[in-house]
């Protein structure tokens, strides 16, 4: 795996830029996500990498096609300082693990080896042997997470039919 | 415990006698929104889940703004779908080409907001109806959906800002200087999962107009929402709007706020923001002379009649400079119809600005004025991120209709005081 860092304040325009939005597929938006931030991104980028931020990661824009071009690049998931509030229902809404820990953001370098249990909320810097310790997410929040995103969770509960 | 006036409203919503910052609720929602660019995703979303019908056709907007009239196969295919959708589902509040306008101008020019109601938009800047004492703020597509399907969302109750505005507004400055000024003192996450309550004796002396633009930018310093106290001018702008019976809330006098913050409104200059982030501020004497090539004035920050007028008082019996180009964007079509009327598309067209039909087009980078490599932009919009209005290399001043109408006429960024 390959770890992809970037500073603070990423926000939803360099994510995917506006002028790819009338194109909604996942391929389509896999195919030009970071572009405006990191143009290699799209072509470099595998299954199971893991994409680091500084504080307030998604920042701007609602749009959904943010978190959704990045979990469609195969990203495993986003570690950052914090996420801006909108990006993080999104990811959580549709399923992809994020994980709020400004001590790993800090101790784990581009080149180093990372392991990470969404249940614990432990991210292990292989490399280096460093642990750290994530935000763990709410129950209500988790429960979100475990069914796949919000609408099964809402169906789930048979609130939504 | 004291609670804010966001609190005090998702209490309600969530049917609770009390709600404290970092709870987790569900919510009861009074208006569900989207756009051309976020419906499509929600319809997607909807439909993949196998949902079968609308809570309430009635407390659902969905408005084609953003690509409209569209701009090329692939936006007006997104809008059919939107079409088809509200055309299937009986949406009462469905807005396409003729009657849209941009969403926040549109929603509470139609009285779809109303003091103490919780809305949720797919659009960040769905903050905006704060300034009417609702509480309002931007999701995404799957929460659109969820919204759309079962009338409820999950919010985490936040904690609060307080923003204490005292004195009063100088000549030519106007809301734009003050949400810039603020974003400038606590920075594009300095109130992060939180609200900004606005209040004190300065906010009576601010129009409905400039509260919409502080509102509508209080996700630029990363909030979930921004809200005013219901006045006597919220009450005159509800009048002849809003029919149905609403809720103003107070925030109780104990309530507890993470941090004050105090604006002398007679001590503000115009501000600007430069790129690439909304509180990169400076003052209009730090950042006179810097020059630009495209003035957009209009958006859902800066669309609205007040800042029309704003900048036509300045662009009026003047010239747009040479190798500038200056595109006026009324916000609906009741504000292009009353810019008609007072004579502010004349003095834009005469000034060798062109006026467009409603579309947040440029604002995104979208059409209606994209930018070339290395083009500097003065803007009434509201994001200066790296490649927002065209390649990585344009950048964007953020500013009031005032100092772009200034701006227009000189070719620099320009003090509207020294025109």
């Amino acid at each position: 795996m390959k770890i992809y860092k970037y500073g603070d304040n990423v926000d939803t325009d360099v994510i995917i830029p506006a002028r790819y939005l009338n194109a909604p597929d996942e391929k389509s938006l896999a195919s030009h996500c970071m572009e405006d931030i990191d143009a290699g991104f799209a072509s470099t980028v595998n299954e199971g990498d893991i994409v680091i931020g500084g504080a307030n990661f998604g920042c701007g824009s609602s749009r959904e096609h943010a978190p959704l071009a990045i979990k469609a690049c195969g990203v495993k998931c986003v570690i950052a300082k914090s996420f801006a509030r909108i990006f993080y229902r999104n990811a959580i809404n549709i399923g992809f693990p994020i994980l709020e820990c400004p001590q790993a953001v800090d101790g784990i370098s581009a080149e180093d080896q990372v392991s990470v249990d969404f249940r614990t909320g432990v991210i292990i810097d292989e490399t280096t042997g460093e642990r750290f310790q994530a935000a763990p997410f709410p129950e209500f929040v988790n429960g979100i997470i475990e069914h796949g995103g919000l609408l099964k969770s809402l169906k789930a509960r048979g609130v939504a039919k | 415990m004291g609670m804010t006036m966001t609190q005090k409203i998702l209490a309600r919503s969530a049917g609770l006698a009390q709600v404290e910052a970092g709870q987790l609720i569900e919510g009861k929602l009074d208006l569900v929104l989207g756009n051309d660019i976020t419906t499509p995703v929600a319809i997607t979303e909807f439909e993949k889940a196998g949902l079968s019908s609308v809570f309430d056709q009635n407390k659902i907007a969905i408005v084609l703004d953003h690509s409209t009239p569209c701009k090329d196969i692939k936006s007006a295919q997104l809008c059919a779908a939107c079409r088809e959708f509200a055309k299937k589902h009986a949406i009462t509040h469905f807005y396409d080409v003729g009657q849209m306008g941009i969403e926040h101008a549109l929603l509470p020019e139609k009285g779809l907001a109303a003091p103490g109601e919780v809305i949720i938009g797919a659009d960040s800047h769905t903050c905006t109806y704060g300034a009417l004492g609702a509480f309002s703020t931007g999701v995404g597509s799957t929460d659109m959906a969820a919204g759309m399907a079962t009338g409820l969302a999950w919010f985490k109750v936040p904690s609060a800002i307080k923003v204490n505005l005292v004195g009063r507004l100088g000549q030519y400055l106007s809301g734009k200087d003050v949400i810039l000024h603020l974003i400038g003192l606590i920075g594009v996450d300095g109130a992060l999962y939180q609200s900004l309550e606005f209040a004190g004796e300065g906010v009576a002396s601010l129009e409905m107009d400039d509260r919409f633009t502080i509102c509508n930018m209080a996700i630029e310093a990363g909030a979930k929402n921004g809200i005013f106290p219901v006045d006597d001018k919220t009450m005159d702008y509800l009048r002849g709007r809003v029919s149905r019976p609403w809720q103003a809330v107070e925030a109780d006098p104990d309530a507890e706020y993470t941090s004050k913050v105090t604006i002398d409104l007679s001590a503000l200059r115009p501000t600007v923001a430069f790129p690439h982030l909304p509180s990169n501020t400076k003052t209009i004497d730090e950042a006179a002379g810097k020059p630009i090539q495209q003035v957009v004035i209009g958006s859902c920050t800066n669309g609205r009649l007040k800042d029309l007028r704003e900048a036509a008082a300045i662009l009026r019996g003047r010239k747009v400079a040479d190798g500038v180009r200056c595109i006026v964007i009324p916000a609906t079509q009741q504000i292009y119809l009353d810019a008609i009327a007072e004579g502010l598309v004349a003095d834009f067209i005469h000034a060798g600005a062109v006026v467009s039909t409603p579309t947040c087009g440029p604002c995104l980078g979208g059409h209606m004025g994209v930018l070339s490599d290395n083009e500097w932009a003065i803007s009434t919009t509201n994001r200066n991120f790296v490649g927002r209005m065209g390649p990585t290399s344009s950048m964007i001043i953020l500013a009031s209709p005032a100092v772009a109408a200034a701006s227009a006429v000189t070719g620099v960024v320009t003090d509207p005081a020294k025109v």
